[in-house]
């Protein structure tokens, strides 16, 4: 049997978009399962990644446990690939790097309104909020970019059968936006 | 006899007076640009427009075109330099193109499809920058000021005011309004003003008209900017 492409994914400080994005491919998941399979990922629940060909990570940085998750899909995929524009700019959620992060929290967690109990989660099981969220381009070496928020079906599609293919992806005119 | 100039090896007309850039334009070449606008004064800031002539980098909008140019303008080289300096024009400001209203319409963005630029390659500088939003009618997201001045040429050259202007140096460098409150509702500015409508990516906008145009269905979703922009000049000229 011919070995199967293995393909991580994960979301950082994204909405998961992307992933619903990548499902639009519909029924040519199909032939693309003849080809790939997940290794770490939202859609099999595996942990940790090992031995990966291709990383595709969406959303920024925006906490230490995406640095660790970063740092990780790095070390264990051969191309790593930022996709959608929280990964290649930080996206919506780097909005909040204007906002000192105390003035952040305190907003959400104790003057929003029907607060109850207010007080700033500190949890020592809880990731520490990053100073401004980054994307991951400034963390860790990326080798390819997809941009999009999502990336449409046909972006990934395309990308991913250049890939697998042996091409250098390219994408045409239309497959190319940054909303 | 008529005066030649070559770019990328075919010979194109000038008349005296004309920029390469003009002279390229007339010729249905097209050189990317953003400060630049036929109808007003060149400001050769943006330097998306940096053309070879014998050798020298220089940038088409303000250079010039003479007898006996060699210009390369759709070089590997110089489409690299320009990713780049778009590249670092999304860092300097905030550009988040899914949350705004100019997207499919905006000539950076456009500038950014053409050159296939797929990341900002720089780190981000997240400045903070403010949204003027007390005009009636016109709003100023500081954001996505990229300095091009074409609002501040409108105003002066072609709506005989003085609304806008740029002031510090460097990094320090802003957009400002002709008021002592330093508010755009304090101007004389209208929203008929070419002014308030001539900005290449969305930092000044009409309010209340965002999408009456639907993404999807906006000037650049499906044509390059080179289409559209030498489009507009002969139409201009029609």
């Amino acid at each position: 049997m011919k070995t199967k492409i293995r393909i991580a994914t994960t979301s950082l400080g994204g909405c998961f978009g992307c992933h619903m994005s990548l499902l639009d491919i519909d029924e040519r998941l199909i032939p693309l399962a003849e080809l790939i399979e997940f290794d770490r990922s939202p859609l099999t629940d595996i942990e940790h990644c090992t031995n990966c060909d291709i990383g595709l990570i969406e959303g920024g940085v925006c906490n230490s446990e995406n640095v660790h998750v970063l740092r990780e899909f790095r070390k264990n995929c051969k191309i790593l690939v930022a996709v959608g524009a929280c990964a290649i700019t930080g996206g919506l959620p780097a909005m909040r790097n204007f906002i000192p992060l105390e003035e952040c929290l305190a907003e959400a967690y104790i003057h929003d309104i029907g607060v109850e109990n207010a007080q700033i989660p500190n949890d020592p099981e809880l990731p520490l909020l990053l100073d401004k969220v980054r994307p991951l381009h400034e963390v860790v070496k990326v080798d390819y970019f997809l941009p999009g928020c999502p990336p449409s079906a046909e972006v990934f599609w395309t990308f991913l059968n250049d890939l697998i293919a042996g091409r250098e992806p390219s994408l045409p005119y239309e497959c190319v936006h940054y909303d | 006899m008529t005066k030649t100039i070559r770019i990328d090896g075919d010979t194109i007309p000038f008349e005296e007076g004309q920029t390469i850039i003009e002279a390229a334009t007339a010729a249905g070449i097209y050189i990317p640009h953003l400060c630049h606008h036929p109808e007003f004064t060149p400001h050769g800031s943006c330097k998306l427009c940096t053309v070879n002539v014998n050798g020298r980098n220089c940038s088409a909008c303000t250079f010039p075109a003479m007898e006996g140019q060699e210009i390369l303008n759709n070089s590997q080289e110089l489409q690299a330099d320009r990713q780049k300096i778009t590249q670092m024009l999304f860092v300097e400001g905030n550009h988040f193109c899914p949350s705004c209203e100019k997207t499919g319409n905006c000539q950076l963005q456009a500038v950014a499809y053409h050159l296939n630029m797929l990341d900002s390659h720089f780190p981000h500088f997240y400045a903070h920058r403010e949204v003027d939003a007390s005009h009636a009618e016109v709003l100023i997201d500081h954001n996505r000021c990229i300095f091009c001045t074409l609002c501040v040429r409108a105003s002066h050259e072609h709506d005989g005011k003085e609304v806008f202007a740029i002031s510090g140096r460097g990094i320090n460098k802003h957009l400002i309004v002709n008021a002592e409150s330093g508010l755009l509702k304090d101007t004389n500015l209208e929203a008929t003003d070419l002014a308030a409508h001539i900005c290449p990516t969305g930092a000044i906008l009409i309010k209340r008209t965002a999408y009456q145009v639907p993404i999807g269905e906006r000037s650049y979703d499906h044509q390059h900017i080179d289409q559209v922009s030498l489009a507009l000049v002969h139409t201009d000229e029609n």
